[in-house]
């Protein structure tokens, strides 16, 4: 049997805060990320994913100890990215008890930090991560689909296609692929760059940004995705982990 | 060593590769005292040493031996001493390594060299089945469950699991090597039971209520 494609929430946390808002019921506390997190351990999350978004150090300070005490009470793999710029950032992560590592800007601003941190702590433990979106005005890449910054907001006219291809070579063990497109729409993901990316990379591919409904999910699979990450859909109660695993079984996916 | 009414003590060897934290939470919460430590006396005083391991295989091997862990090892093994190695501390069990072609010594408790899975997307990331050898005490209750993989390289033979013919003298007192298997791209070693010494390629401690039963079934040996 083939490896299950896993389902992934995705938790913005901001000075060990969940953000962005969780609307979940019987919750103690909305905003404690660790709660957040065994909840949805116990729906079955394949991994949980922590976005650190804090703007300062005290911040970062806080995500720590919030990935201690995660690390404390979940089962199963914890991902943290955001802000993650050195390799002595990545090894206060995993000594903190987080399982993988995303890194996304500073590795545009320098690939070789790619190497550097699969060099130390071997590539499972990275996982890159794309913000992209389709070529807008003057910029042309040859894929169509160019990498962006700031949150989507700022281009950098570098093609995430070939952009994802070069980081799995540096080292890169997983490719978290977020359309800043879809991201928040509920359209859907963006399959045809999906397809792409698939297309250029052999480590296992995330998708992530416009998911809504159960269909959506069978259809990124179905486009190549090993793994799929959701954030707002899980948080505001329109989808369980449950439910995505249900219609993925039916589709004839794999799911633990 | 532990009494009949106390929690079996545990040390996970601390030789700087590894989710540590995670295998301590994990191994408490099926009942264990444990302890991270890269204290010899300490490693080999224990009802049970865990081997952890995340990264390359050169980088491990030379981790374990800078603490002597290699040697620990070794002597729990004569002694009888039950040793779980985890993921990469269950692949620098064997032989050798070869990764990207740099082939590294392992500690040889078992013959094979551990080389680079052959599928489509490596690594095997994720929740995979596994054939459970029959009989098996680590599997007893989880044959079916999945169990979290992450890595890029595995065993792809286990030449001790062949049959001691039924005639040999030695077929009544050799407790034969169990082997656990499963499949990405290459069918590949999942685990193995032999003797005091068992190993997982996949991430018990990441592995959910599934990997929680495998890790009590182990930790109840150690009563």
């Amino acid at each position: 049997m083939p490896v299950a494609v896993r389902v992934i929430p995705c938790l913005d946390v901001d000075a060990g805060r969940v953000v962005k808002g969780v609307n979940f019921e019987n919750l103690r506390d909305a905003g404690d990320p660790v709660e957040l997190a065994a909840r949805y351990d116990a729906q079955g999350a394949d991994e949980v994913t922590f976005l650190d978004v804090s703007a300062s150090s005290g911040g970062r300070e806080t995500t720590y100890e919030v990935v201690r005490r995660a690390a404390d009470q979940v089962f199963v793999p914890l991902t943290v990215g955001g802000g993650v710029r050195t390799v002595e950032d990545v090894d206060t992560l995993l000594r903190a008890g987080a399982d993988k590592v995303g890194v996304n800007t500073a590795a545009i601003a320098r690939p070789e930090l790619i190497a550097e941190i699969a060099g130390r702590f071997g590539n499972q433990v990275l996982v890159l991560s794309v913000d992209a979106r389709r070529v807008q005005g003057d910029v042309s890449t040859p894929s169509g689909y160019e990498v962006t910054t700031h949150g989507g907001r700022r281009g950098t006219g570098i093609d995430a296609v070939e952009w994802a291809a070069r980081a799995a070579e540096l080292g890169a063990g997983e490719v978290l692929l977020n359309s800043m497109d879809a991201d928040g729409t509920y359209e859907g993901f963006d399959l045809e760059m999906l397809r792409a990316v698939r297309a250029a990379v052999g480590v296992p591919l995330i998708a992530s940004g416009g998911a809504s409904t159960p269909q959506d999910f069978v259809a990124a699979a179905r486009a190549g995705a090993d793994a799929l990450l959701a954030a707002s859909v899980f948080h505001f109660g329109r989808l369980t982990v449950a439910d995505v695993k249900d219609a993925l079984r039916e589709a004839g996916v794999e799911v633990r | 060593m532990s009494g009949p009414n106390e929690r079996p003590s545990v040390v996970v060897l601390d030789y700087g590769f590894g989710n540590v934290r995670s295998a301590v939470r994990a191994l408490e919460r099926v009942g264990a005292d444990v302890e991270l430590t890269d204290d010899r006396a300490r490693a080999q005083e224990a009802d049970g040493l865990v081997v952890p391991g995340v990264g390359a295989f050169a980088a491990c091997m030379a981790g374990l031996r800078a603490v002597r862990g290699d040697e620990v090892v070794g002597r729990r093994l004569a002694g009888g001493r039950p040793v779980l190695g985890i993921c990469v501390g269950m692949q620098i069990l064997f032989e050798a390594g070869d990764e990207h072609g740099v082939v590294t010594e392992g500690m040889g408790e078992w013959p094979g060299t551990v080389r680079r899975l052959d599928a489509p997307v490596v690594p095997h990331m994720g929740w995979a089945n596994v054939e459970a050898a029959e009989g098996s005490r680590l599997f007893s209750g989880v044959e079916r469950e999945r169990f979290y993989f992450v890595h890029s390289y595995a065993a792809h033979e286990f030449p001790l699991e062949a049959d001691i013919p039924e005639d040999s003298p030695f077929a009544r007192s050799t407790i034969r090597p169990l082997v656990t298997w499963a499949t990405h791209g290459d069918r590949f070693v999942a685990a193995v039971e032999n003797g005091p010494l068992a190993a997982t390629q996949f991430h018990p401690e990441k592995s959910g209520d599934a990997g929680a039963h495998l890790l009590e079934n182990w930790v109840a040996t150690l009563r």
